[in-house]
């Protein structure tokens, strides 16, 4: 199913599209709050962006200075070409230490390699601890949002799931006595945690640290009682100082929920005492798009999902629709990197607004990747044909302007003359819940002339 | 080659445009009164925030807390305050699951943000500030800084292996949208600001 | 007296003449000798948009050739000028002439803001009035300020209507989305561009608005095709025709 058919799916519960647009709306509302009260909030931006390509434009020097402090400090750096090597050093450190229990933060670089499903083929257990990735692990689904993974879900849908795993009153939707029900299964899995999986916010070179941002405090927890620690890091995540997180830690949390700092900013040097850090470098196709112009900047991405809360394609249609492990404007410029045939429709699910641009807190001209990755699904060949022919027709009466104004009489002396059956139709998408404009018996130039040569 | 060879010379392989790094100087936002904007928006947290004239006046502070006075297990590494149990003797951060209260240090506060600055220095096992019910920080009223770029010029970052800014309760919004204040960690958080505001 | 090519969008020359009459009404009212180069039919922007660069560069070709001898070009449509100034760089950079294009050509309520300087306009128009953003003119063109950035608020269309009698703008709740037109977008994703069409109405229908009016005729030829199928008393005018005195 492409992007098209999934949202019109979506739209068809036409109360719930609605609820959800307004949901993921209040977000965008929020942020806005936020990013008013930071008068220097566009120079911030500026800033943001210059330090994230500034860090892309000498990549290979940071990534070595961050593996020389993180292992001073006594860290063990891992690289991983691709998503198959990242879950192959994941699960070897794991079952060289009997892991059978891994709890996980939030990483959307995790879901991007399917880690959970490969760790369980091997017999662990992954419990996905931040509360929104929990109740749509419960409920077998993918995230449909990097903030705000079950944002999709109601309140009475989540009473059910937890009735159903928990034993919980299917009556009761009280978001705090849902909460509670989760707080107390989820503290069980923390104590009974082998190792701890983290995501990482932000990498610093200078220093070896990772920093890791939660309101729900389910990544410290995770990770300050098992010994072992493992942290998951796409190689654009570093900055090269500490003082450089002065700028994206301003930006992060009022960008993606309206909150001044997320409720825990954690930054880790090296293991516990007595603890292991294990932090695995994930390539995974980021040095391709480093190597591309056009796309270099989608490596900004500080995963807020800002652009997500703005767009109003993505509102409507929910993060399912774009079958991605990061939906919305950044994942429809991710996905087809990834897999152009599978993902050819996700460019394309976009009205060009520039919403997303303008929302960005690192700057991406993310309306701009979206329209160049038409450009690049037509080169490849990935634009239907209807599209294709439609496209080349166009062409040709715009060229000859003898042809275009032909082509406008025609249509404007028979259409108004056509019965309604004959126009409205189900080959006429247009039609099928707007009318056609009205057409007038002279075009513009038409009356021009007229009046031209009246004068 | 190594994976670790292959994916530096991938990098490597790429021609990046330079950029510089940009110099962070510049006038950041400064409040008339940065312990009120600290007050403030720790209080829109979901904190309680209160200031105290001298050390021994956080112990009858915590006194006037019902759930406080209902703790049976209490940590504190803040002088004046006594807890129940030494965290030094724990060795294994499990056993804290059953600890009600935790009284820490902080070292100073972020006018911003309402974010708090606590370190695993001196504190054995960094379990303590996430696996308790309720968490206070205590931290002097005069050590408030005005915004992260301050923050950063004050932290070491690396001098000890957990730093962490703490800026509320734990809390989610998961459900729907709406707020609920104690998602894994710690309840309730109460910010103690002591002495002078500057 | 400084003469303007003027530059009418495709679809407002065979479907929306009362757009362009308006515009050349308003120019010359300004001033202007305004001359309508007849060879010229399309910006190419529904082929650029769909990714066909190959289509597009003949059109951007002959805009280049057409409108070169004229002092200003203008249009009333935002979305075809951010289509010339923004994105015909990869098919003319370098040729003679082109530089010069980008810097003349305008869009209609811009060119008689930041151009003309115009102040005063002696025109009743006794409606409340719900003014959309159109998306190009608002974040390629930068016609007004987008609600995302923080910075101090503008806005050219307004500013114009401001100066005419009577007219009562409303607060709309979401002041710039999208209302989901997007070019071959209205048919590609039907269920979302109608959903995002019928939200905007609601929304202008909610603040009071008598007429809705906006820069660029295609998101009011979408707007316009929902009212009607619904049969909703809003009417539609393009801001050239509010400007130009017409009736509502």
């Amino acid at each position: 199913m492409n992007h098209a058919q999934a949202a019109a799916r979506f739209i068809d519960d036409r109360a719930r599209a609605a609820w959800h647009d307004q949901v993921v709306w209040n977000v965008r509302v929020k942020r806005d709050k936020a990013a008013h009260s930071v008068p220097e909030w566009e120079l911030l931006r500026e800033l943001a962006s210059q330090i994230k390509l500034h860090t892309m434009s000498r990549l290979a020097e940071y990534l070595e200075q961050f593996e020389r402090e993180a292992t001073r400090r006594g860290a063990t750096v891992h690289w991983a070409r691709h998503a198959a090597e990242h879950n192959e050093i994941v699960h070897s450190l794991l079952q060289a230490r009997g892991v059978r229990h891994l709890v996980k933060s939030k990483s959307m670089l995790t879901e991007e390699c399917h880690l959970n499903p490969f760790l369980e083929r091997h017999g662990i257990e992954v419990i996905d601890t931040d509360l929104g990735e929990r109740i749509v692990q419960l409920a077998g689904e993918p995230p449909s949002h990097i903030v705000v993974p079950a944002i999709h879900c109601k309140r009475e849908d989540i009473a059910e799931l937890f009735h159903k795993h928990f034993g919980t009153d299917a009556d009761n939707c009280e978001p705090y006595y849902l909460a509670e029900a989760a707080r107390q299964h989820l503290r069980d899995k923390f104590k009974r945690a082998e190792a701890g999986l983290t995501g990482v916010n932000f990498g610093i070179a200078q220093t070896g640290g990772l920093v890791v941002c939660t309101n729900e405090g389910n990544a410290d927890l995770g990770v300050s009682l098992p010994k072992l620690h493992i942290a998951s890091m796409g190689i654009e995540k570093l900055v090269p100082r500490a003082q450089d997180l002065g700028v994206f830690l301003r930006l992060l949390a009022r960008s993606a929920t309206g909150q001044p700092i997320t409720t825990y900013t954690s930054h880790f040097h090296g293991p516990r005492p007595g603890g292991e850090l294990h932090i695995v470098l994930v390539d995974n196709g980021r040095s391709d798009i480093l190597g591309s112009d056009d796309f270099r900047r989608s490596l900004n991405c500080i995963r807020c999902g800002a652009c997500m809360n703005t767009c109003p394609v993505y509102r409507r249609s929910g993060g399912h629709s774009y079958d991605s492990s990061v939906p919305g404007p950044i994942g429809s410029i991710l996905a087809p990197a990834r897999d152009a045939k599978k993902y050819y429709s996700l460019p394309s699910a976009c009205s060009l607004c520039g919403s997303c641009t303008d929302v960005c807190p690192v700057k991406i001209d993310l309306h701009h990747q979206l329209l160049t990755w038409r450009r690049e699904l037509a080169e490849r060949g990935l634009v239907p044909l209807s599209k294709r022919l439609a496209m080349k027709g166009m062409s040709v009466v715009f060229r000859h302007p003898w042809l275009y104004r032909v082509a406008g009489t025609l249509a404007r002396t028979i259409v108004p003359r056509l019965p309604r059956f004959l126009v409205y139709n189900r080959f006429n998408a247009w039609g099928r819940q707007r009318e056609l404009p009205m057409f007038p018996r002279e075009s513009f130039r038409d009356q021009f002339r007229r009046r031209h040569d009246d004068q | 080659m190594t994976s670790r060879d292959e994916v530096l010379k991938s990098i490597r392989a790429r021609r990046v445009p330079a950029m510089a790094l940009p110099a962070l100087q510049h006038d950041w936002v400064r409040y008339a009164d940065a312990f009120a904007q600290f007050k403030s928006v720790v209080e829109a947290a979901g904190a309680r925030c209160d200031r105290v004239a001298t050390p021994r006046d956080i112990a009858p502070l915590l006194a006037t807390f019902g759930e406080f006075q209902a703790a049976t297990r209490t940590v504190s590494q803040v002088a004046g305050v006594a807890g129940t149990v030494a965290l030094d003797d724990v060795d294994d951060p499990h056993d804290l699951e059953t600890i009600d209260w935790a009284i820490m240090p902080g070292e100073f506060g972020v006018a911003e943000n309402g974010a708090i600055w606590v370190t695993d220095e001196r504190v054995k096992q960094r379990a303590i500030y996430f696996i308790v019910q309720h968490l206070a920080l205590v931290l002097p009223a005069n050590q408030i800084v005005h915004t992260m770029h301050a923050a950063y010029e004050r932290i070491q970052p690396g001098k000890s292996s957990l730093g962490l800014f703490i800026a509320g309760p734990s809390k989610t919004a998961d459900i729907e949208q709406l707020l609920v204040i104690g998602a894994h960690g710690p309840r309730s958080l109460t910010v103690i600001a002591v002495g002078p505001t500057v | 007296m400084s003469t303007v090519g003027l530059f009418i969008p495709c679809y407002v020359d065979q479907l929306y003449p009362r757009v362009g009459m308006a515009t050349v009404e308003l120019l010359e009212q300004c001033g202007y000798r305004v001359e309508f180069p007849p060879e010229q039919t399309c910006c190419g922007q529904p082929m650029a948009n769909m990714g066909c660069t190959e289509e597009t560069r003949p059109l951007a070709e002959r805009f280049l050739s057409i409108f070169a001898p004229f002092d200003y070009v203008v249009a009333p449509s935002g979305s075809c000028v951010a289509m010339v100034r923004h994105h015909y760089d990869k098919y003319l950079a370098g040729r003679p002439g082109f530089e010069q294009l980008k810097t003349k050509t305008f869009e209609l309520c811009e060119f008689l803001v930041d151009v003309t300087k115009l102040d005063k306009l002696e025109r009743s128009f006794p409606y409340r009035v719900g003014l959309h953003q159109s998306c190009h003119g608002l974040r390629e063109l930068r016609l007004a300020g987008a609600s995302e950035l923080i910075s101090a608020p503008f806005g050219k269309a307004e500013q114009l209507l401001r100066l005419v009698k009577g007219l009562e703008l409303v607060t709309l709740t979401r002041a710039d989305e999208c209302c989901g037109f997007g070019g071959t977008f209205a048919v590609a994703e039907e269920a979302v561009s109608t959903m995002m069409g019928l939200d905007r109405i609601h929304d202008h229908e909610t603040a009071g608005a008598e007429v809705l009016t906006a820069n660029d005729m295609s998101c009011l030829m979408h707007l316009q095709g929902l009212i009607r199928r619904q049969h909703r008393p809003l009417k539609v005018m393009h801001v050239a025709e509010i400007l130009a005195g017409y009736d509502a």
